[in-house]
Parts: structure tokens; C-alpha cells; sequence
């Protein structure tokens, strides 16, 4: 206070806006391990809540692609053993929109040269690749005169890479066996070759399409029953076994990680509020100078609220910052893909901290409103 | 003198020992329950994955190729090999036994019922009550396949009562509770069996009816286990042939989803196992994602906590600045004003940790029945872990303080200029 007649016409009017920041920074700067510890507490809090909300928004999303590579999640089938319209993956791809991925699917029961009787199928191997990623393949076929033979066909077809024929409805072909699958199921019994020479060869279109569908439980279902209209001719139907168990692993996941983020906000908005609590009750002798220069409790009320808001916008500020670094780098260790900061938990946190804080100036002021200031001032 | 300065100072303070007690017990205890979730939910998710079905198949090593389309074999049921009924319980004994969540043997035929013919007819365990050696057990599709709904009863196991499948009932307009005549005898229908797959096209009977039609006693064609499997690592996916002594024995008893289908090859006379690569490859990656997630939401946690206690502490400290003035006024050494804190934070630290201790694990079992339906279990090693924890983040948390309080100048400090 440099002059005194100044400081006498500023008590009793309202108080003039530069002293009232002069006082907000240099109780800040004066006491500046003080401010610093409070200010950390609330950074760590906001930034634990901001990286719990983060992983919580995000992680459904990441563990749902974790779940796609069990395969497809709705099939259509050809109604009573016919085979599909021939446009019908262009329907289903038109449908889908770059929501998931569909690989046709065509079978005939064919004899090898023995006359035993083998499954063949036709497929498109790019997409196979990508939509069964548990296949186990020696080596995939590269050219049209190639096949994809199961385990168990080995064999039957004898094949030391050399070639071997199929026989189907009179008509045979010659084939050469590029590698092995071996999966543990159906596969493993069948031969496989690419779409376009097993049509040439067999006349038979593609009888069903598996389809790997991304998205939510309602999401999926909610494409099967587009695909089921615009294909009327075929039998389209969610694999349960695969989106119901998604869908309760998923559901445990969900419920496990909200319990986490409810306790570790939980647990950081109370240490936050104790420790502020303590800061603004250990300043009581700053509260009590104030009010025996006569200065009104709106004035005192209004300089406490407005450091507690201060401590908590800046603290939530920067602990949104490290909040998101630190979810990233989970995602990254993890799921090996970054979680994307979602700038609406932002407006939580800060409104969050903000009220803690609040909280914590207020609480003090209130039980130490009606103490006189000289009582405190003589360290009673 | 130090026991008593001890002791006084947490009978006069008992506001601000409360308080940073209060953290500390807060602290200890998230941390306690987020590492006891965090070990326990591999073994949850893990249960929880076997809803998507069996992960091993056990099929007879001498079988012809099946010719399976969409799930339906036309392989002429007489054709092929078969595996033996009476070894099924022998899966119980094998060195993974407990892994072993269920199984359910297989066998189809066919079977004309009124106008339809060539239905294919699945015979199976719905919940069958077994016993191998003193243990009884119970195993069926009700365990290994749970996305198998029933509108109406499932029907028993040694019971001539069926479930068909729901596109069949539909087309041959029947509904549970009817009757079904095939095999020249009539059978009551329990319940139409909704699974969207194959199921839907086909009458499902107890076991010993399909082997009964087919008139081979004992018959099983296929076994499907859904068994709790370890993620697969470099070891798991070697050839056992290739292994040498000790190696091949760390491989078999780690429960790989290999190696326990190898041993219930060797459980099995004349069986070939093979794990389902679709279900066993796929819940390793799902298992570890999992787990690695709520690894590093623990260490966040764990973090997170730590500091708050740390702040706790400092906070605490910093408030008695007038008291450490008065001591040192009165002659005392920094060494036995750091002592004092010293002791008085190692003690705040033991109490909060034991109480939070017992409140994590408290938090943990309400956690773990409320959305496992089972308990979470605490392993008591880990109390002195968490105290330890407790002492070393409340000891950190507190030096800088103490550091900064035995620093300041009796005189200021006193005057309450510090």
C-alpha cells in the first residue's frame, strides 16, 4: 500500500480491479511453494480424470477391433441350398459402405482322382487374409492354377507340389498346391481356390458371404436387418456365438474400467480438496489482515473464490494436457494405436476442478467467518 | 521423551492426523483394489471369453475328410471313425483338468420325421452328470455352448425328449411340448433351440438316442472342450517334437491351448486334438489387450495415488512450521526434528495402510461380485507389499517438507514470517 489516502478511498468503495489482481498474483508469488504444491495436486488430479475418461470413451472403440479379428459377424446364406444373386457382394459392399468386409464364399462336393469326395470352395484370398486372420498358411496360392489345401486333404490329394486333379460334374481341372491351412475346424478338410477359376470350373456361384461387420452389438444387428432387405433371397443372421460373447466380455470390460475411473476420480478430488483446504485455512492470517482493514466480506469472499477458480481453470488446463499424453501413451503401449484426445472430456475436467476448488476455499471461509480476526491474528 | 512427543502430538492434532490419515487409508486402499482387480481379471475375462464356445476339438485320428458345408456334414454318419463314450470322463484327469470349463461330445446322424427327410439329428450332453474317480462332475452344451437359447425345457439327459432347432419347427409347424416321430418311436419336443447357426435346421437329442438310431452303443464322433487357456507366447508356439527335456516340460505344464489338447490326445485312445484357431488364437490377443489395459490403468492409478498422499503429507508438514521453530528454539538438532516427522509419518503411514488394506479388499470382492457375479480373492502376501508401498510414498512425500521445515530459522518461523 504506497499511499494511505489511496487505500482509504479504495476501502470504501468497490474494490478497484488492479488492486484485487495485485493481491490474487502476489499471494501466488509470495508463497510460492505453497501455491506450487497446490497447484500440482490439482494438475494430477485433472489429469488422471482426463486420461480415465479419455481411456474410458476409447477404449470400447479398440477392443471392439481387437474382437474383429475373430472374423465374420454376420453371413448371409443362399434360402433352400440355392446359390446368391450374382450381384449380391456388390450389394452387401453397396450396404455396408466401408463398415466392415465381405468375402464370398462358394462350395461343391468334388471327387479327386481316387473318386473320394472332397470339399472344394472358392473364395477370394485378399479378403480372406484380412477377414480370418487365425488362418495358420504355409504359403498362399498366387496364381489361378494354385489351391489352398487343408491339413487334412494332404493326404488325399498327395500332392508333393505336384499337381492333382478335382473331377466335379464331369468337368476336371488340374491344380498344383501352394501351401497348407490348418484352423482346427471345417477348414481344414476342405481345398480352396480363388473365386473366378473355381466359377470357370464348376459353373457355381458363391452360395453364402461372410461378413465382418465393425461396430457395436446395435450396430450389427442393425446392418443385418439392411442386409436382410436389400437381399431378400438370402437368409441373413448375425453369428451369435461370436457377437453375444463380444458383447458380454465387452459389457465386464466397460463396467470394470468405470469402477476404476469413479474411485481414482473419486480418490483425486478428495486428496485435491484436502490439501486446498489445507492452503486456504493456512492463510487464515491473510483472511483475518484483510478483515481488519475493514475489507467487506463480498470483497474477501469474491478474492478467495476468484484464486480458488484461478488454481483450478490453470490446474485443469494443464492437467487436461498431461491427462491426454498420458492416455496416449497408453493406448500406444497397449493397442499399439494412440487413443485420440476427445476435447469434450474438457469441459467436464475444468468444470470439475472448478468446483472443487471452489469447494475447498469455501469451506475454511465459511468456519472462519465468525471467528473475530483478532483471535486469529493472535494465533489462537 | 520421543515416544511421548510422539504420542502427544497425535492426541493434541487429531484434526490434521485425521486428515492426512484419511489420505493415506484412501490412497492404500484404491491402490489395494485396483492391483487385486488388475491380477484377478485375466482370470475373469478368460471365463468370460469361453462364452464364445469351445476352443479345442477332439476328433478320431483314424477319421475319413468330413464334408462339412454351413455346418452341415453330408458325410454318411456310418462312414469314418468313432471315439469311445466311456473315455470321456478321462478328460478329468488330465494335468489341466481344472482349466477344463466343459466339454460336449458330438455325434449326427440322419433321421426322416414326417415329410422331412434326411433331417440331421445332433446328439449331445446337455447337462450330463458324469463321475471320474471320486469327483463327480456336470458337462453338456449348456456349459460349452451358452449362446444356445431354449424356448421351453431343456430336455434331460437319459430322457428320449428332444429340442428341434427353430427354422425346422417352423417349417414342420411344430412347437414345444408337441410330438416328433422318427426313428420309428415318438419323441416329445421340450424346447425349439434358437442358436443362428446350423442348430436351427436340426433336431438335437440326448446322446444315446443318436447312438441308438445309428446302432453303435458308445459312438462319439466329435468332442468339443472349452478349456481356460494361457495367450500364446513364443513357447507355445513351437512343436512339442522339437523341444528338448526341460523345455518340452515347461511346455506341457503351462496351460497353452496346445499343450492341453495334446494331453487330451493322450488322454483319449485314438483321438486327434486340435486347438480351434478362430476361438484359442483370437482370445489370446483379446487376454492381453485386457490385461495390459488394466496393468497400466493400476500403475496410473497407483501413481495418481501416491501423489496424492505425497501432497497429503507435504501439506500436513508445512502447517506445523511454528511448532518446529519452538523446538529448535529450545535447543533441538535437525536430526531429531526429522526423527519426530519421521516417525509420526511411518506411523500414519501404518495405520492408514493396514485400514486401507481392508478397505481396498472390501472394495475389491463388492467389485468383483458385482460385475463378475464372483469373488475377487486378496492374496494376504500382498498386505506387507502395500504397507511397504504406503511407508516409502508417505516417507517421499514427506522429506521435502520435513527437509524445508528443519531449514527454517527458529526466529522467523515463530514470528510467522516463513
Amino acid at each position: 500500500m504506497s499511499t494511505r489516502s489511496s487505500a482509504e478511498t479504495r476501502r470504501a468503495s468497490a474494490p478497484h480491479a488492479s488492486m484485487f489482481w495485485r493481491l490474487l498474483v502476489r499471494a501466488a508469488v509470495r508463497r510460492r511453494s505453497r501455491a506450487i504444491s497446490a497447484l500440482l495436486a490439482m494438475v494430477v488430479a485433472a489429469a488422471a480424470a482426463t486420461a480415465m475418461l479419455n481411456l474410458y470413451v476409447d477404449v470400447q472403440a479398440k477392443l471392439r477391433k481387437e474382437f474383429r479379428s475373430y472374423g465374420a459377424n454376420v453371413i448371409l446364406v443362399a434360402k433352400d441350398n440355392q446359390t446368391l444373386p450374382s450381384d449380391a457382394l456388390r450389394v452387401v459392399d453397396a450396404t455396408l459402405a466401408g463398415r466392415g468386409l465381405a468375402v464370398p464364399f462358394a462350395y461343391v462336393v468334388a471327387r479327386t482322382a481316387d473318386g473320394q469326395p472332397v470339399v472344394v470352395a472358392g473364395t477370394d484370398f485378399d479378403q480372406v487374409r484380412k477377414l480370418d486372420s487365425w488362418w495358420s498358411v504355409t504359403a498362399w496360392p498366387s496364381s489361378p492354377a494354385q489351391a489352398l489345401a487343408g491339413v487334412r486333404t494332404e493326404a488325399l490329394i498327395n500332392s508333393q507340389k505336384g499337381p492333382f486333379a478335382l473331377t466335379f460334374q464331369g468337368r476336371s481341372i488340374q491344380l498344383t498346391s501352394a501351401g497348407t491351412v490348418k484352423t482346427g475346424a471345417a477348414e481344414d478338410s476342405r481345398i480352396y481356390l480363388d473365386l473366378p477359376g473355381f466359377e470357370a470350373w464348376t459353373g457355381v456361384q458363391p452360395s453364402a458371404i461372410e461378413v465382418a461387420v465393425s461396430g457395436s452389438a446395435e450396430e450389427v444387428a442393425a446392418i443385418a436387418a439392411a442386409l436382410a432387405k436389400a437381399l431378400p433371397d438370402a437368409d441373413v443372421h448375425p453369428v451369435r456365438q461370436i457377437v453375444e460373447g463380444q458383447a458380454r466380455v465387452l459389457g465386464k470390460m466397460r463396467s470394470t474400467l468405470l469402477a476404476t475411473v469413479v474411485l481414482i476420480i473419486l480418490t483425486s478430488a478428495l486428496c485435491v480438496l484436502s490439501t486446498l483446504m489445507g492452503w486456504v485455512f493456512d492463510r487464515r492470517r491473510d483472511f483475518a489482515i484483510m478483515k481488519a482493514l475493514g475489507a467487506s466480506a463480498r470483497m474477501i469472499y469474491g478474492f478467495f473464490a476468484a484464486e480458488a477458480a484461478v488454481l483450478g481453470g490453470v490446474g485443469a488446463l494443464l492437467g487436461f494436457a498431461v491427462g491426454v499424453g498420458a492416455a496416449a501413451w497408453i493406448g500406444r503401449a497397449n493397442f499399439h494405436a494412440p487413443v485420440v484426445p476427445r476435447f469434450g472430456v474438457l469441459p467436464p475436467v475444468l468444470l470439475g476442478s472448478m468446483a472443487v476448488a471452489l469447494l475447498a476455499a469455501i469451506v475454511p471461509m465459511w468456519l472462519l467467518h465468525r471467528v473475530e480476526p483478532a483471535t486469529i491474528l493472535r494465533g489462537e | 521423551m520421543f515416544p511421548r512427543l510422539v504420542f502427544e502430538s497425535f492426541r493434541r492434532q487429531k484434526r490434521r492426523k485425521l486428515l492426512a490419515g484419511a489420505a493415506i487409508t484412501l490412497g492404500v486402499a484404491v491402490a489395494t483394489a485396483m492391483i487385486a482387480v488388475a491380477t484377478d481379471i485375466g482370470d475373469k475375462i478368460n471365463r468370460e471369453l469361453r462364452t464364445i464356445g469351445a476352443n479345442i476339438l477332439v476328433t478320431p485320428q483314424e477319421d475319413t475328410l468330413d464334408l462339412e458345408i454351413g455346418g452341415v456334414n453330408l458325410k454318411p454318419p456310418s462312414d469314418g471313425a468313432y471315439l469311445d463314450e466311456a473315455d470321456l470322463p478321462k478328460i478329468r484327469g488330465t494335468f489341466w483338468h481344472h482349466n477344463i470349463v466343459g466339454f460336449s461330445p458330438m455325434l449326427q446322424v440322419g433321421v426322416t420325421a414326417g415329410d422331412a427327410k434326411n433331417i440331421a439329428l445332433l446328439g449331445t450332453y446337455f447337462s450330463k452328470q458324469l463321475r471320474f474317480g471320486k469327483e463327480d462332475f456336470v458337462t453338456g452344451v449348456r456349459i460349452t455352448h451358452p449362446w444356445w437359447k431354449v424356448d421351453g425345457d431343456w430336455p434331460a439327459d437319459d430322457s428320449q425328449d428332444v429340442l428341434l432347432g427353430e427354422r425346422l419347427a417352423a417349417r414342420l409347424g411344430l412347437k414345444s411340448g408337441d410330438r416328433v416321430e422318427f426313428g420309428g418311436q415318438e419323441h416329445r419336443i421340450a424346447g425349439v433351440l434358437s442358436t443362428g447357426a446350423a442348430e436351427d435346421d436340426q433336431i438335437i437329442a440326448p446322446l444315446n438316442l443318436a447312438q441308438r438310431i445309428l446302432g453303435k452303443p458308445g459312438a462319439v464322433r466329435r468332442i468339443y472342450v472349452s478349456a481356460l487357456t494361457k495367450p500364446e507366447d513364443a513357447l507355445g508356439r513351437r512343436d512339442p517334437k522339437t523341444m528338448s527335456g526341460a523345455l518340452y516340460d515347461r511346455w506341457y505344464c503351462s496351460p497353452y491351448a496346445s499343450s492341453i489338447a495334446y494331453q487330451l490326445q493322450e488322454a483319449i485312445p485314438h483321438s486327434h486334438a486340435e486347438q480351434i484357431r478362430q476361438i484359442a488364437q483370437n482370445e489370446g490377443t483379446v487376454l492381453s489387450r485386457i490385461e495390459g489395459l488394466m496393468l497400466l490403468v493400476t500403475l496410473a492409478a497407483l501413481l495418481s495415488s501416491a501423489l496424492a498422499v505425497s501432497a497429503a503429507m507435504a501439506t500436513a508438514i508445512f502447517e506445523r512450521r511454528h511448532e518446529v521453530g519452538l523446538m529448535k528454539a529450545l535447543g533441538a538438532g535437525n536430526l531429531s526434528v526429522a526423527a519426530l516427522f519421521f516417525a509420526e509419518a511411518a506411523l500414519l503411514a501404518l495405520g492408514g495402510g493396514i485400514l486401507g488394506f481392508a478397505g481396498g479388499s472390501l472394495l475389491a470382492r463388492q467389485i468383483g461380485r458385482a460385475i463378475f457375479d464372483s469373488q475377487i480373492t486378496i492374496e494376504p502376501v500382498l498386505l506387507p507389499l502395500v504397507l511397504a508401498i504406503a511407508v516409502i510414498v508417505t516417507f517421499a512425500g514427506s522429506a521435502v517438507a520435513i527437509r524445508r521445515a528443519v531449514k527454517f530459522d527458529p526466529v522467523y518461523a515463530l514470528r510467522g514470517e516463513a
